[in-house]
Order: structure tokens, then sequence, then C-alpha cells
């Protein structure tokens, strides 16, 4: 659904430095709207499934939530993108002091703190950390010119900038989310134009540096990743999960059990189905087909992500949008190969499906900034962040 | 605009590489996903419908147990059970509390309870009591409604009517042991909670027919093994009644006989072998074993001198006196060169080198051919039989006639008994034979036992006429399944022994029984038709010394019981056309003639009765 572009003028036109509001609702990406819709519409049919042909408990507030959403995705694409990159550092700044509260006065949930209970909502400060963390490094990079890569110490700012957020979201301990924050600011480095030997050395220093962050492991995480390495040792105990996702997943074959006939959701077998394991459910009723279907508008997301990316003027743009796309991927990969027994069992959502509110909300919430890259595409800003003329 | 188009072009490549790096991520969940979908998609379906579907046996009611008559021997009875299932209770407490007003409840079955309720997932059922009575259980079928959670469960428990009545006969049925599970891993019913096999006796000979096929009821389960619905139900086959050959009141009738004595009698069909009477006591009360025992009424069952809990009349092991003397005439008659008219001179006693046998009568006998021998059942003639044809005859001949080994009846725990010959004492002791033991086992006294069972088999081929007949207590022959009615007269091997031979013995059991001077012609039949011909048997336990037949010997009723002789008899009637065989055994009982005799006596003549009520009535009918 591409637009044609006006070409440049020096008053009025894309590239202007103000534009109206018609102008950027006319310039909202309606396949991208189209597709996430779609994917949520996927999610609310397997939340009413999992609750045995009912809206409640689960698929009628996650409808209501995937609204307000929607709303955040529109309101957040209106703003000027210029804005996104003035208040980036505040931003992450804010999220940064947020995972310190968190610490302090979090409430214990599933063993972890990681909720500040406004009343209202109960947030959680790590979800928030995807997101801001991708703004401040765009920016930071905006600033970059790619020779600036060549000096090491150019790396030093935003390596600071990543290392901070994950040592507080190990500690609360949330493994999943950290090492979501590590991959997705390290897709963020090599997009913007970092040695690619670099990336061999931190990989290598990684690899090292698994014995020894293995001391710092809890039980539960070391016992999960024992799990992974041989489920069948305890298929009752603490491999129960992953072995009944495998058996769903399997038993589903090649066209599924259909809608609502999912003998190992049905009869709770399967654990966690309307949240972590809801993949596992959809594809049990669906089968591979199903699953396919799904993984294919997952993709097709993210190639939009990709085009609308490529097709902005600004480095701001580009990172700010592929960050976000990169970190959907990453959150329906981990996910599904999770389910799979593809990768350890950790604590990361099926993205827009499984219910959850925070996720729901964050994930719109970065579509809204991808889709104010697409509106705002035209907008050339400077190293120091003015608009270029 | 230089380092934005330059940054671009390196953001393009870059983007691209990563596009590549995550369509190889995604790749590879399609890979996974055919291979568990497609490729291991039977396998997971197979363990996925394990999860679901759960399969519980239905245990099908045993066969019941009867009489020839169809008077019930063993039955099934209703146990009620009050089951309380925890998640339907407001609280279990509650409820209890409740129940508690309405039938007894004891403190250490609230206890329990609670430890169970713990235990278990809250929708299982937890037996609150058991066996109880009809006005408990309407008491609580009235109430059900004040009783959240309670329900009334209908099992199945064995019970013996008759009680003591062939107590041993029947056996007992009780939960497989690891062996059991082990030898019948086929058969599922037995892992069920509470099913009960044959144990002993009728039970575990004839325990397949009488289980059963299991049922089995199909339920979908959800994780926690909630049923959800039922799916499939197939019922099972009920066990088969077996109908045995035993008379209940003939068995009733020669158990009151016997009384209080330590002892046992076998009626049995001298030409079908069905055993009409098996009687053993004292007897028990096996639905004791069911209600549970007292520790101090096991230890009364079990060290009880005269044995309750053992079937004496195919377990219990005797010498068998003088009524052996029937085969060592059968022996010495047939090839053992042996005229019966041949007369020995009985002084009181027979010497053997240094040694003096003595006889049963102190003055002897006098001169005896053998019709003479058997009835006065003279010690001194059979030594001197014995002593002629030597051990291995005998014990040919003993086997022949169902001695010395088990007769293969239809049930547990037959012991065989022993013949000695020369070359069992040489393998079981490692010594030659000496001339002395001939004597001896000429009177059925030294190493022979035998047990009631084999004597009444022994006494009923004698009758027959040499057939080898094989006493049995089912009526109906069982073969696995199949039921089918067994011939009355089977086609029985013969013992191949000569008629005359075998006209010979009877012409002496005759004297034993019906003319003066027998040894049981005090307890002769004196009713028209029913006379019997039997031969008495007094074996002794202990040893007579010299001093003691010098001073005269100890008479049964001054010794301690444990040293009395056995008292044995064996006969067959009608003595002219015969039909039924009996064999008695008194235990410490005192002599074969003046105790075993009489007792045969009284029951003879009840057993022909009965046939002859049951043969009019046959003729009424017909």
């Amino acid at each position: 659904m591409r637009r044609p572009l006006h070409p440049p003028r020096p008053v009025g036109g894309l590239n202007r430095a103000e534009m109206s509001w018609r102008d950027k609702i006319r310039q909202i990406n309606m396949s991208l709207l189209a597709l996430i819709t779609a994917v949520a519409c996927i999610g609310f049919l397997t939340l009413y499934s999992a609750a045995q042909g009912s809206l409640e408990p689960w698929a009628l507030k996650q409808m209501i939530r995937f609204m307000l959403g929607m709303g955040l995705l529109l309101t957040a694409a209106m703003v000027d993108i210029r804005n996104w990159m003035r208040y980036a550092y505040v931003f992450y700044g804010v999220s940064v002091v947020l995972l310190v509260i968190v610490q302090i006065h979090g409430t214990i949930g599933m063993g972890a703190q990681r909720w500040i209970d406004l009343g209202f909502i109960q947030l959680q400060p790590s979800e928030l950390m995807k997101v801001a963390l991708i703004m401040a490094l765009s920016r930071y990079f905006h600033g970059q010119a790619p020779e600036d890569f060549r000096r090491l110490t150019s790396l030093f700012i935003p390596l600071i900038m990543v290392l901070v957020p994950v040592g507080l979201v190990l500690k609360q301990p949330d493994l999943g989310t950290a090492l979501m924050l590590l991959m997705s600011s390290g897709a963020m480095f090599f997009i913007a134009g970092v040695r690619i030997w670099i990336f061999g050395i931190a990989l290598a220093g990684g690899l090292g540096a698994i014995p020894v962050a293995w001391q710092f492991l809890h039980d539960y995480q070391r016992q999960r990743l024992i799990i992974f390495l041989n489920p069948d040792q305890d298929p009752l105990g603490a491999g129960y999960h992953i072995t009944q996702s495998k058996i769903a997943l399997g038993s589903g074959g090649l066209l599924g059990k259909g809608f609502m006939m999912g003998t190992q959701s049905r009869l709770n077998f399967l654990p966690e189905k309307q949240t972590d394991f809801i993949f596992t459910m959809f594809a049990e009723e669906w089968g591979m087909l199903g699953a396919v279907v799904l993984l294919f508008l997952y993709s097709l997301l993210v190639a939009w992500g990709y085009s609308i990316s490529l097709r902005c003027r600004s480095q701001f743009s580009r990172l700010l949008a592929l960050g976000i796309v990169t970190t959907f991927f990453l959150y329906f990969f981990i996910n599904s190969a999770m389910v799979m027994g593809l990768v350890p069992v950790v604590g990361v959502p099926l993205p827009l499906i499984s219910y959850g509110g925070t996720s729901m909300l964050s994930l719109l919430f970065g579509f809204g900034l991808v889709m104010c890259a697409h509106v705002h595409r035209d907008i050339p800003i400077s190293r120091s962040g003015a608009v270029e003329d | 605009m230089y380092h934005n188009s330059e940054s671009a072009r390196l953001f393009g490549r870059r983007a691209a590489m990563l596009a590549g790096g995550q369509a190889v991520l995604v790749g590879s969940l399609v890979a996974r996903m055919y291979y568990l979908q497609v490729m291991e998609a039977e396998r997971y379906r197979l363990q996925a419908e394990g999860n679901r579907i759960s399969t519980q046996l239905l245990a099908p009611p045993r066969g019941l147990i009867l009489d020839r008559n169809g008077i019930a021997m063993a039955i099934n009875q209703h146990n009620y059970r009050v089951l309380v299932i925890p998640e339907q209770t407001p609280s279990l407490n509650f409820t209890l509390d409740r129940l508690a007003q309405i039938i007894p409840l004891g403190e250490s079955d609230r206890i329990r309870i609670a430890k169970d309720a713990r235990r278990r997932r809250s929708f299982v059922p937890i037996t609150v009591r058991e066996n109880l009575s009809w006005e408990d259980v309407s008491r609580v079928e009235v109430n059900a409604p004040d009783l959240p959670g309670i329900t009334i469960d209908v099992g199945q428990s064995r019970y013996y009517p008759m009680e003591r009545l062939g107590a041993h006969l029947l056996g007992y049925v009780s939960v497989p042991s690891e062996q059991d599970l082990a030898s019948q891993a086929a058969d599922s019913l037995l892992e069920l909670p509470g099913f009960r096999i044959g144990k002993a006796g009728v039970e575990k000979i004839y325990d397949l027919a009488l289980r059963g096929k299991g049922g089995r009821s199909t339920m979908e389960v959800n994780s926690v093994g909630r049923v959800i619905k039922q799916l499939d139900r197939i019922e099972g086959e009920p066990g088969i009644d077996l109908n045995l050959t035993l008379d209940l009141r003939l068995q009733e009738y020669a158990a009151q006989r016997l009384g209080e004595e330590s002892a046992a009698v076998v009626v049995m069909d001298i030409f079908s072998g069905n055993v009409l009477v098996m009687v053993s006591t004292p007897s028990f009360d096996p639905n004791a074993f069911n209600r549970g025992l007292t520790g101090a009424e096991w230890n009364e069952l079990n060290t009880n001198p005269r044995s309750p809990l053992t079937n004496k009349a195919i377990s219990g092991q005797f010498a068998p006196g003088s009524t052996f003397k029937l085969m060592v005439a059968l022996a010495a008659l047939e090839g053992g060169g042996i005229s019966p008219d041949m007369r020995v001179f009985c002084p009181g006693h027979m010497q053997l080198g240094s040694v003096k046998f003595h006889c049963w009568k102190k003055g002897g006998h006098g001169s005896l051919d053998m019709v003479g021998g058997i009835k006065n059942s003279c010690d001194v003639y059979f030594y001197e039989i014995a002593r002629r044809i030597g051990p291995d005859r005998i014990h040919d001949m003993a086997l022949k006639f169902g001695l010395g080994q088990a007769t293969g009846i239809d049930l547990s725990g037959e012991h065989p008994g022993l013949i000695p010959n020369r070359a069992w004492k040489k393998a079981a002791m490692g010594q030659p034979w000496h001339p002395g033991e001939t004597l001896v086992n000429g009177i059925g006294q030294g190493y022979c036992l035998t047990t009631p069972l084999q004597l009444a088999t022994m006494v009923a081929r004698v009758a027959n006429g040499g057939l080898q007949v094989v006493p049995r207590v089912a009526r109906d022959e069982i073969d696995g399944r199949i039921v089918k009615p067994h011939d009355d007269h089977p086609q029985w091997p013969s013992c191949e022994v000569s008629p005359h031979s075998i006209d010979l013995v009877r012409r002496g059991m005759f004297g034993v029984s019906n003319e003066p001077g027998g040894t049981a012609y005090r307890a002769r039949i004196q009713e028209e038709n029913m006379w019997l011909s039997g031969k008495t048997g007094t074996a002794q336990v202990r040893h007579i010394s010299m001093h003691e037949r010098e001073t005269g010997v100890k008479k049964n009723e001054e010794l301690p019981w444990k040293e009395r002789d056995h008292a044995l008899f064996v006969a067959y009637a009608p003595e002219h056309a015969p039909r039924f065989a009996i064999s008695v055994v008194v235990e410490h009982g005192g002599g074969g003639s003046a105790v075993a005799a009489p007792i045969a006596r009284d029951i003879m003549i009840e057993v022909q009765r009965r046939e002859v009520t049951r043969l009019n009535e046959m003729g009424k009918r017909e």
C-alpha cells in the first residue's frame, strides 16, 4: 500500500518541519494496522477456546486491552518523531529509575519482583525498558557517523546504557527479559554499523562467561536449563511443561484437532495455556497448517517493519523502527522455540496473543513508534536533532 | 546529507543481513514444527490419548459354590460402605460430625479419614466405614440431604453361610500375593484394589472359573485425574457357579457325629469318585478371616493341638494300621505265591531273631487262613505273610490302590503320604531294609503314612472291583471356562488284580463287620440292604516297652491325649451291591473298632438313607 510520495517542496509536503493532523492521519499505514489486528484476533479466538468457548475470563479482557493499546499506538504515531527523539534519554532515565523502585518497593509476583502497583494498573518497568532502551540507543547512534565506530571508545556509552538495565532486570531476577534486552541491543549495535569482529569478540566473551554466570543463576533457572537439555529425565516434575507441550504440538498433527477440540489444553494437561504456552494450544487445535499461517503473519509484520524502516530518511527513525521490530521478532521466536523445546523455558509471552496486559500495551506502544517513524518518514533530522533542510 | 546516505547504505546492508538471520530462525521453527507435527505426530498423538483416557476395571461377581443339591456354601454379600468426597462437603469435619450423630464413628476412624483426605485429591472418595448393617444404610440414606459429600457404595465380599461346615474344603479368598501378581500378570483384575482370589481349597482350584472376566469402563480424565465423561463400558462376565459333589446335610450329620474329636471322615461314590462327605474336625469359621481376627483368636487357631486350620482329610498323614492289611493280603494273593487257604498259627507273638513281635490279642488267635486273618485282624498272620513276600510287593500293590501318592483330587494342599520299600529306604535314609521292618510294615505301622482320603480311595477301589477311581469334589468338570457335566461312570483304568483276590479280601471284610468275632461286629449295620463291610485299624503312636508288656499294657484312657492310638475304620456299603466307600480316622481316638467303626456305621446308614430317599424322589418324578 505504497502511497505516492510527493516531491519535496520548500513549504508543505511531507518533509516539511511541521505536518498537519490531516497529513499525519492520511499517512497511517493501514496494512500494518490490519496485520496487527489479524494477529490479535487469532489471540482472541485462542483465548476464547482456552476458556472452553467463553469470553470469560480471558478473551473479553484481552479485547479491551487491545482497544486501549490501539489508542496508545495511534497516539504514539501522531506525536512528532523529533519529540520522541528529544525525550528518548528522559524516557530511558525514567525507566531506569522505575526499575530501581521495583527493586525497593516491588510486589512479589511469580517469585520475582517485577511490578509496581499503581492501583489501576500494574506497571512492569522491564517492559517499558524494552522500548526505552531502543529509543535511547537509536538516539545515540543517530548522533554517530559510521566512521565513529572505528573508535572503540564510542561504544562505551551505549554499552553502559545497555548494561545498567540488564543488570537491574537480572537482579529481579528475570533472565528472559535480560536476554531479550541484550539481544535487541545487540541487533541495534549491528544495524547501526558496529564492526562485525567486535560481535565475534563479544560472543566469545559471552561464552567464556557462561561458567561464571552459572554460579549466579537461581536454582529454578538452572533447573530449567538442565530440563531443556534433557526434558525426559523428569517428565512429571520439572520437565512436565515442555513434555506436555511437545505432546500437544505433536498430537495436533498437520491439520490439528479442530477449534476447541484440543484435548491437552481442554483437560489441563497443558500448563499456562492462556499465557506462555498459548502457541502450543493454537498449534494443537489448528495443526502445523495453522501454526505456519501464524508464523507467516508474524514474519509479514516483521517484513512490514523492515520496509518502513528502510524508507525512513533519518537514522533515528530507521533504528527505532527496526529495533522495535527486532524486539517483536525476538518475542515470537523465543516463545515459539521455547514451546517446541528448541530453547529453554523462559518467561517470554507470544506477542499480541498471550493473555497479559502489560506486554500487549508495551508492544502496541512499540508499534506506535514504528507507525510514527512511518508517518514521519520523510522528515530529515540532523545529527544534533534539528530538522535538516 | 553525506553521512546520512552513507549511514543509509550501511544500514541497508546490515538490515539485509539481520533479515537473513531472522529468516533462517523462522525456517528452523517451521522445520521443528514439521518434525513434531508431521514426522513424530503419531507418537505424540498416542501419548495425548494416553493422557486423556483412563480405563477402570469392573470387578465381576464371583461364582457361587453350591452343594450337590444346590444349597449355597459360598456366596457374595453386599458390603455397604459409607464414602465421603471431601470436595463436596462444606467442611469435612462438619459432615463427619453430622454423620457421627447417625452412625457410630470412632475417633480412630476420624483420624484415618483426616489422614486420607490430606493425602488424596479432594474428589477421590474416602471410605468412612465398611460392612454397614441395613439399618445403618437406611438411616444414612434418609438423612442424605443433611449429609453433603456422603455417599453409600456397595461392594462385594465373600460369605460362607455354612460357617464351619466344609470350611476346609471350600478354602478361602484373599488379596493376591506378589507371586500371584507375577504369575497371572495377564489378568489385570488382580490389580484392582480389594480384589480377592482363591487361596486354598475349591476357591483356589476353580479360581479362574469362579473369578469370571472383568469388564472395563473407559473414561476421559483431565490432568488431575478427575473423570470428565464415560466414553465406553464393556460389561464383564460373572464367575461360573460351581456345583460340588458334597451333600451338605450328610456333611452336617458327619460333623455332628464326630463332635469334639480331632478327626476326619471321607465318604465317596466308588464308581464316580464323587466325594459326598469330607469333614475335618475341629473346624473354623472362614468368615472370621474376612471380618478380621483378633490376635488371641489367631493364636488359638494356630496353636490348638487339634489343628483346626488343617484339612486332615487330605493333609493329615496317619499310619494306616490294620486297614493296610487289605493291601498286604492282595499283594500276597497277586504274585506273592500265598494261597488263601494257607494257615498260620498265632500264639500271640512272633519271634524274629532276638526280638518278639506281639499280636494285638494277648493269647493269640490260633490257626487262621486269610479270611480269618482279615476278620480277626491277626497281626501274627500278617507278620508271616509280609515276611514271605517282602515290602516291595506290598508297596507296589498299595500304590495301585491309591496310597503313597496324591490321589489327584481337585483340591489344593493334598499330601502324598508314604508307602516304604527297600529302594525308598536306601534313598531316604541310606540304610538297608531290616527284616523287622517288614513285619511292622505288614500291619501298617512303621514308615507307612496315609491320608483319610487315600484310605477311602483304597477301599473304594476294593469295592468297585479294582477300578482306579479318582475322588473329586466338583460336580461339573471345569476346563478353563467351559463347563460340561461329568460322566457319572467314567472309564477308570484297572488295578489289574484278579476278581478272585478281591473277592477273597471282601469276604474277609464281610467277616470283620458281619460275623461274630469280627473286629467290628459290634458296629455292624442291621438295617435291611444296608450292611457294610469294613476293616478296622488302630495305629499305635508310641513304643510299648518290654516292661510295660509284662506289667500290663496301659489302656488308652490312662494315657495323655497325644500318646493315644489313632482309631481308623474303612468300609463300603451296601455290602451286596457296593456304592459308597468311607474312611474314618480319629486322631488319638483309641481303638478302631470301638471308636471309628461306630462313627462309620452311623454315617453310612445316613448316607444310604439319603440315597434311598433320593432314588424314591427320582422315581416319583418319572
